[in-house]
Formats: C-alpha cells, structure tokens, sequence
C-alpha cells in the first residue's frame, strides 16, 4: 500500500512486519522516532508477544539483545554515533557470538565536536566488527533492507546493520510502498536458530578461545561474510519475485555502461549524485554512477566489474579516516583493476554539511577534466581552517578550536555562564 | 518540480506544515518530499523546512535553495533571516500577517514579482479564533492552496484529518478554509484592482 510517511515510521511499520519478539533501545537522535514508534506498537499489544524493554544505556541495549537472540527471539535495536560507539564492545560480541540481531544505525558524525547531523562516521567505525552492512539510498530501500535483513541475518546466523542516514531519511517525509503482513510472512519464515539457550537442552553460548582455535573462528566470521556475497543478491531476487520491485543486492549502476567518470558512494548523497549526473549527461558528459548498497561484506568484485571501464573513479564519502584520507575510497582503491591514481576521493556533507548539485558537478566536472586532487574535501572553507592554523602558530594558548572557529564565524557558540 | 520553502520560529509547527503539505500532494498522487533543516528544537528559535512537489519521484536531498514558492510563518523574521533567498522569478509568497506588503516596507520588493504571486494572511489570529493557539501552519496551508492551486483545499483538509484526532483536526480544518476563503477574496480584491488601475 502507497502511504506518505516519515523514514522512522516506515521503517517502524517494517520491523513491526517483521514480527519482532524483543526490541530493546536507548534514545538518541535521529533514531528515535523509530523505537518511540515501535514502543507505541507494542503498549497497544500490536506485536504481541513481543517485549519492548527499556534500557539505561546503548551498552545494555545490545546487551540486551544478545541476551535475547541466545534464547532464539528475534531481537531488534536502533542507535546512532555515540551511541553506536557506546556499545560498541558488544557490537563486536554479537558478531563473535554469530548472533543475527538486526538493527538500525540512522546515520550522524561523531563528537567532540558534538554534533547530531548526519555522516557516515559511525557505522563505518564499526566497519570491521563483523556485522553486515547495508546502506538505503531512500526510505523504501530502508524499509525494504530491514525485511531482508532479518532473512540475511538469520539465514547466515550474523548480525545485520541496516544504515539510513540520520534527518535526511529518517525525519524525511516521502511516499513508500509498505508490504502486507502476508507478504512480508511468505520472505521471512520464523527464526530458527543455530544455536539456543534452552533449560531443557542446555549449552554454553561464549566459551574463552585460545590461540590453538581463535585464528580458526575469525576464519569463520570472514568466510561467512564471504558466503553472504552470494546470498545478499540471491535474497534479493527472492524480495523482487514477492515484493514486486528491485531492492537490495550488492551494488546499483546508474548510466555506467559507456561512462568516462564513475561517482561511487553510499545512501541517501546517491539522490542527489544522480541528479546531477543526468544534467551532465544531458550536455553529453559520460558520467555515470555507482551505488554501494552492501558495505560489509565489501562486494569487491562486483565493484571491480562496474568500474573496469572507467577512466576516473570519484568515491564520494560522508566519512574521514582521520590522518589517511577516504574509507570507502581506501575500499574502492583496493577492488579497482585499473591504477589506484585514477581513484580520487572527495570527502563530503560531514556533520550535515548540505551536498548540492553545484558543488558536485564542480568536482565531477574536474574529474572529467583530469584535474581533481586524489583527495578533496568538498566546500571546504580554506580561509576559515587557516585562520585557526594561523591561531596556533602565534599563540602558544590558542584555545579550544571549536569554539575558536565558531567565534571566526560570527556564530555564538554554547554560552557558559 | 514545484519547491516550497516553509520559514518560521520553534513551536509554529513549521515541520509539521511541510509534512502536512507533502501528503496533500500525495493524496494527489504526486510525489512529494518533506524535510525539516535538521536543527537542535527550541522554541522561539528561526526553523526552516522544504517540501518538493513533483509528478516523478524525487531524489533530490539538497535543501531548497531555489523556491518556487515562500511560506512565513512570522514576520519577525523578515529582518533576521534572509527569507527570500533565491525565490524564483513568478515566485510565490505568502506570509503570516494582518498587514499589507507595503505595511512591511517589502512595496518595492514586491514589484519584482507577480501581485497575484504575492499575499498575506492573518493566519495567527484565524488560528487563534478555530484552535485557540498560535498556530499558524493548517490556516498557512489553507492560504497556500488558494494562492498557489498546486494542492486542494480538499487535500490540505485530507492530511490534517490524517495526522491529528479528529477534534484537532476539525479546528484546524476549519481555520485552514477561513484562510483559503480569505485567500481567495485578497486575490479577487487584487485582480479587480489590476483591472481598474
């Protein structure tokens, strides 16, 4: 059924669809609308008999989530930034324990300097820990990534973050195509796990592994994530055959096939990517796009086949590796056949910086013309860094650069006092 | 693609304006996108929100740069945000007041564009009478539906009753026709006068 709604609403209405038996979430911003939405499902008795329980920190909502999967309910949490980093210990636990909780990561950077825009700091700081990753271009890829996350996820035993970027999806009004119970019912049969703590059949879930196995387990998690490269497109022709529209997968091309320039990135900057390529192609620029929609595993070779033609890759990433440059740029360079010269990264809209199709055409323009720098940090205000640089050159007690900077803006910053 | 840009202060509803706008338009089986600036919620503080009307679905997530269309919400805000930024030429602007854009010192400003583009409304005070808060957005909807004609009365009536329990919305429903009507008699006042003059 066609509904007009918020991000969070839908991806409510999903996960409710998918017939969670525990949901256990902290609030933080711009997750909240979805759990506060679940909770309000659940006080009515909507999703009986599934549990909503209250936590006291991100910690204890994973926590609580592996605690729950162990026992074989289908557990579901969302957070975001420090939140995501606040549990982040247990995120690693999920993955270690093979545990398929699903949950929502809506995208925002990460302090100091607080900051409660979106980026894409926080999931991919957690890049490594073993969980998938899937990123949704728009708020029906996001509902629709939920429900395939929970067959992922527990087809492969491994926990699933599905990401969706923080204000600009999940407080976005949009229309979404939201499935019926049945349909949802005949993709997602009911879990059956590998592994369950059960009184009347009693193991241990968590054992210490010493060096003679440890190497072996983490062999495992990686040959998994690999197994999952086959089945994430599998599952997603599996939800075109029942749902009736493509969504999912591993990777979209956009206007790649004769395409000089390829633009690579991941979630909603996709929009407004393709925008601006077909405006460029309208005067004839053979620019094309790239879309990630599976960050982990990272889908090497159908990275390296959609850009084998390109004569210039651009990653464009809302994320910095602080001191080394791209992260998805780094993941680009590394699956791309051709010279990892002709892979520029340009880093963009941190901490909720807009991304217009202005300054995107401006780079892409640049890289059709050789002449983008390998990395770039898109509408960066130069002036502005240089007067802080310049600061601490003079001035031993240069003070704290946020405030500083801010104070160049002409912007008040947080009076104390 | 028809943009609307929707300014106003914390606590005016002004995200909720732009929603209720986008599933007007949906109802018109239009597609539509409605998001809010994104900034920290206090009260009282400069809010902006975007609502894009199209018949082909949007990807665009840029904010709106460009309007095709201005609603504001409050007048205070004319001298402290730059809320006319980029409207384009033939643009609209509706803004909530009981004076005239010549009693805002916007006179010359507002030769640049169409008069018939160009209305207030004393949305506030037609709140204030059906709802009995200062809550301008349902009557600004209302108002942007007689102006613009991009959404129904209908629709904009359709929405309000879809988001708020039924009381809620027939107060505001209620507000959001006076300002229609209202709307529409400015308009009517003006084109007569265009003719005369």
């Amino acid at each position: 059924m066609l509904k007009q709604v918020e991000g969070s609403a839908a991806v409510a209405e999903a996960i409710a669809l998918c017939r969670p038996q525990v949901i256990c979430a902290y609030p933080i911003s711009p997750q909240t609308h979805i759990v506060e939405a679940l909770g309000r499902r659940v006080d009515a008795g909507e999703l009986a008999p599934c549990e909503f329980i209250n936590v006291e920190s991100e910690f204890a909502a994973m926590s609580v989530a592996i605690g729950a999967s162990a026992t074989g309910a289908r557990a579901y949490t969302a957070t975001a930034s420090q939140g995501l980093l606040f549990m982040a210990e247990a995120v690693y636990n999920a993955a270690g324990l093979g545990l398929p909780i699903v949950m929502t990561v809506a995208n925002r950077a990460i302090g100091a300097p607080i900051n409660i825009w979106n980026d894409h700091t926080d999931a991919l700081s957690q890049r490594d820990c073993g969980w998938l990753q899937l990123f949704a271009e728009d708020n029906q890829e996001a509902l629709d990534l939920h429900i395939q996350a929970f067959r992922l996820a527990e087809e492969l035993s491994l926990p699933v973050m599905v990401c969706m970027d923080g204000f600009i999806l999940t407080h976005a009004y949009e229309r979404v195509d939201m499935p019926t119970q049945a349909q949802v019912d005949s993709y997602l049969p009911p879990y059956e796990p590998r592994q369950v703590l059960d009184p009347a059949d009693p193991v241990s879930i968590g054992a210490m592994v010493g060096p003679e196995a440890f190497m072996e387990v983490r062999y495992l998690a990686h040959a998994k994530q690999q197994q999952a490269l086959e089945l994430i497109p599998a599952w997603a022709d599996e939800f075109r055959r029942v749902f009736g529209r493509p969504s999912g997968g591993l990777v979209h091309e956009y206007r790649t096939s004769d395409a000089d320039v390829i633009v690579v990135a991941l979630g909603s900057v996709l929009g407004t990517i393709k925008d601006t390529v077909d405006m460029m192609r309208d005067e004839g620029l053979k620019i094309g796009v790239l879309g990630i929609t599976c960050f982990r595993p990272w889908p090497a070779a159908a990275v390296r086949n959609s850009l084998q033609q390109a004569k210039r890759v651009v990653v464009l990433e809302k994320s910095l590796a602080v001191g080394m440059g791209g992260i998805v740029g780094n993941n680009v360079s590394a699956s791309f056949s051709g010279s990892p010269d002709r892979v520029h990264t340009v880093i963009a809209g941190l901490g909720g910086r807009s991304i217009t199709r202005g300054s995107l055409r401006r780079v892409f323009e640049q890289a059709l013309a050789d002449s983008l720098e390998p990395l770039t940090f898109l509408d960066l205000d130069r002036a502005l860094v240089d007067r802080v640089l310049e600061r601490e050159r003079v001035q031993r007690r240069s003070g704290p650069i946020a405030e500083g900077i801010l104070k160049d803006l002409g912007v008040v910053a947080a009076k104390l006092g | 693609m028809f943009q609307i840009r929707i300014h106003g202060r914390g606590g005016q509803g002004v995200v909720t304006a732009a929603e209720l706008l986008s599933v007007a338009a949906f109802r018109e089986d239009r597609h539509s996108q409605a998001f809010p600036s994104f900034g920290s919620e206090r009260t009282g503080a400069p809010v902006v929100a975007f609502c894009r009307i199209d018949n082909r679905p949007i990807r665009l997530r840029e904010p709106i740069l460009a309007p095709d269309a201005l609603i504001i919400q409050d007048p205070t805000l004319l001298h402290q945000v730059d809320v006319f930024g980029g409207l384009q030429p033939g643009g609209y602007i509706l803004i909530n007041t009981a004076r005239t854009f010549a009693d805002l010192g916007l006179a010359e400003f507002a030769q640049k564009f169409s008069a018939a583009h160009l209305c207030t409304v004393p949305a506030t005070e037609i709140a204030m009478r059906h709802v009995g808060r200062p809550l301008p957005n349902a009557s600004l909807l209302g108002g942007f539906a007689a102006l613009t004609g991009r959404v129904s009365l209908e629709s904009v009536a359709a929405a309000i009753g879809e988001k708020f329990p039924p009381k809620v919305a027939a107060s505001n429903v209620a507000a959001a026709t006076e300002a229609y009507e209202f709307v529409q008699r400015q308009l009517k006042k003006e084109a007569a006068g265009a003719e005369t003059g």
